[in-house]
């Protein structure tokens, strides 16, 4: 419909309907993390197999909104195979993709917008129009701190 | 205002619409759909007025100084104290406290009632439908002094199962419930509950958040010892609540906070307390917002309570209808489906999309719902949902707001459904 299209691309309702490796994994070996949005209620579930430092397998469950669920789907997509360090370049770009609009203390006001780092996001470039609602960046951002939290456990 | 009139008298909705400023311009261009009253209500200008001629005519801080202003500062909050009373049909000023919304009303009577008179082994009963605010007050007290929560379920139709009231009951000190559910709409039986836990021998306290701005209200009806309720829902604003709560009851308690305004005298060995209601309104209230709920409470007098109840009756009923005609087994409403037993709050479900994306969806209309768990996570689970979305009436809505709510669902159908 008009004047939602950049938050709802066709993309982005494709992983929605169509979730990518959504399922569990056994922990252990996998690693797992539990993500709460106590704002809405939604939750998400981040597996991984780490080995020799890549990412091997990933699955994600849980249930939440179009936007929370797709961004989990295409993270465990974008993510599987890649390296740690790789997965670390992807999440402070998508971090940086996603708070354009907010508020940080340390943020010079110059106005001036850092460059992102040069990674390839694919599919993830979808998620962009999240930022005009910043309401639902949460729903965005959900996956990808949940992620991280299930890398340090 | 008098039943007689009030029997007569019907609500004039768009007289009240020019009353709100915020329906005289387009937000965020667009016409202001606004269905989240049981989040907070909209304001009157008539309210918006009394609390700018209070800083304008008479500020200056309240019981301190000996002044003319003080003075006026001090009549202008006393006022709106007894106004409210009326409101309620308490049976004197003193037994109205002002908190700084309903949460902080509850906590205090965990915090002051709940710490003087429970001890280890003592039952608190609530309901599975609280909000949080009636929730988490009782699990700290439970964590400091090892008492025991007991929860009523939910039975059919989103009305509270009390088939085993009188077991819950047993031993029981306090039993404290939402008069409203602010998911369901759920009118819960207070006078039937508070007679059967005072027979119990249990104080009663009711969460009225969601009642006391849409149904006339007589504490002498409800019969219970406490009542919290904000002031933002009944077109008043935020920053000030209210905890009614019997005479005798107010003068056994210990203070909540501490500070000036609340003592008789102060040594370097310790304190005595100001009588009541004063002992428990530590440091400079929120006397702006107090007037402000004042000229709330003569807004809604002026409409008659009994007409407001009504009007959302009828709007019930009509909303309940229309989203059924228009979208049959698609959607889901939650609590009870007889107008007369519940309030116009709709948490509902619409086919498999999720309630943010239906609210998102809803914007793009101007239809402002709520989306998510609504402070009541436990009745969530016993819903078996993560989220719905909420679509609440107040006097300012009218058929119209319905049409365009129900009409704009299927757009959400449009995009999300498969």
């Amino acid at each position: 419909m008009a004047g939602l299209e950049d938050l709802y691309k066709e993309i982005v309702i494709d992983h929605y309907r169509s979730p990518r490796n959504w399922g569990e994994l056994e922990t252990p070996p996998a690693k797992h993390a539990e993500g709460l949005n106590p704002l809405c209620g939604d939750e998400v579930h981040v597996y991984v197999q780490v080995e020799d430092g890549v990412i091997t397998d990933i699955a994600i469950g849980g249930q939440g909104c179009s936007i929370s669920k797709a961004s989990a789907s295409m993270m465990s997509a974008a993510i599987k195979g890649k390296s740690l360090s790789e997965v670390d370049e992807l999440t402070s770009a998508v971090k940086q993709m996603m708070s354009i609009h907010e508020q940080s203390l340390d943020e010079d006001d110059s106005g001036v917008l850092h460059e992102p780092p040069d990674v390839e996001l694919g599919d993830l470039e979808a998620l962009k129009g999240v930022v005009k609602y910043p309401v639902r960046i949460k729903c965005a951002t959900l996956s990808w701190h949940t992620l991280a939290e299930a890398l340090q456990s | 205002m008098s039943t007689d009139a009030g029997a007569e008298h019907e609500l004039d909705v768009a007289a009240i619409r020019a009353d709100f400023p915020i329906f005289d311009g387009p937000v965020n261009d667009r016409d202001l759909i606004y269905l989240d009253s049981s989040g907070t209500s909209q304001k009157p200008r008539q309210v918006l007025e009394a609390m700018d001629a209070f800083y304008v005519e008479a500020n200056a801080n309240v019981h301190r100084g000996a002044y003319y202003l003080s003075d006026q500062a001090s009549r202008r909050m006393e006022g709106a104290r007894t106004k409210v009373a009326r409101f309620i049909g308490a049976s004197e000023p003193e037994e109205v406290v002002f908190t700084k919304n309903a949460t902080e009303a509850l906590n205090l009577i965990a915090a002051s009632w709940g710490r003087a008179n429970l001890q280890t082994g003592d039952a608190v009963v609530l309901t599975v439908i609280e909000h949080h605010a009636n929730i988490v007050p009782w699990h700290m007290l439970a964590e400091e002094r090892g008492i025991e929560l007991r929860f009523i379920g939910i039975g059919d139709d989103g009305h509270l199962d009390l088939s085993n009231l009188d077991t819950l009951l047993d031993g029981a000190k306090l039993v404290s419930f939402t008069a409203m559910s602010n998911v369901l709409g759920t009118l819960t039986p207070v006078a039937r509950i508070a007679e059967a836990a005072h027979a119990a021998g249990a104080l009663v306290a009711i969460d009225a958040c969601q009642y006391v701005p849409h149904l006339p209200t007589r504490l002498a009806d409800l019969g219970v010892d406490f009542m919290a309720f904000s002031g933002h829902k009944m077109c008043g604003p935020t920053g000030v609540g209210v905890l009614w709560a019997r005479r005798d009851l107010l003068e056994a308690m210990p203070p909540f906070l501490g500070g000036g305004g609340m003592i008789a005298n102060v040594t370097t060995d310790g304190f005595t307390t100001a009588a009541v209601p004063h002992k428990f309104e530590a440091g400079t209230p929120p006397i702006a917002e107090i007037v402000g709920l004042g000229a709330a409470v003569d807004y809604l007098d002026s409409l008659s309570m009994e007409a407001v109840r009504r009007h959302e009756v009828e709007l019930t009923a009509y909303f309940l209808r229309t989203i059924k005609e228009r979208h049959g087994d698609d959607v889901v409403v939650h609590g009870p489906s007889e107008p007369a037993e519940r309030g116009g709050v709709f948490s509902f479900s619409y086919k498999d999309v999720h309630p943010h994306d239906i609210s998102q969806v809803l914007d793009e209309h101007g239809v402002n719902v709520r989306a998510g768990h609504h402070c009541a996570k436990p009745l969530m689970k016993e819903l078996g949902v993560g989220a719905t979305a909420r679509a609440s009436l107040y006097i300012y809505n009218n058929e119209s707001d319905v049409d365009r709510l129900v009409e704009a669902l299927d757009d959400a159908s449009d995009l999300f459904s498969f």
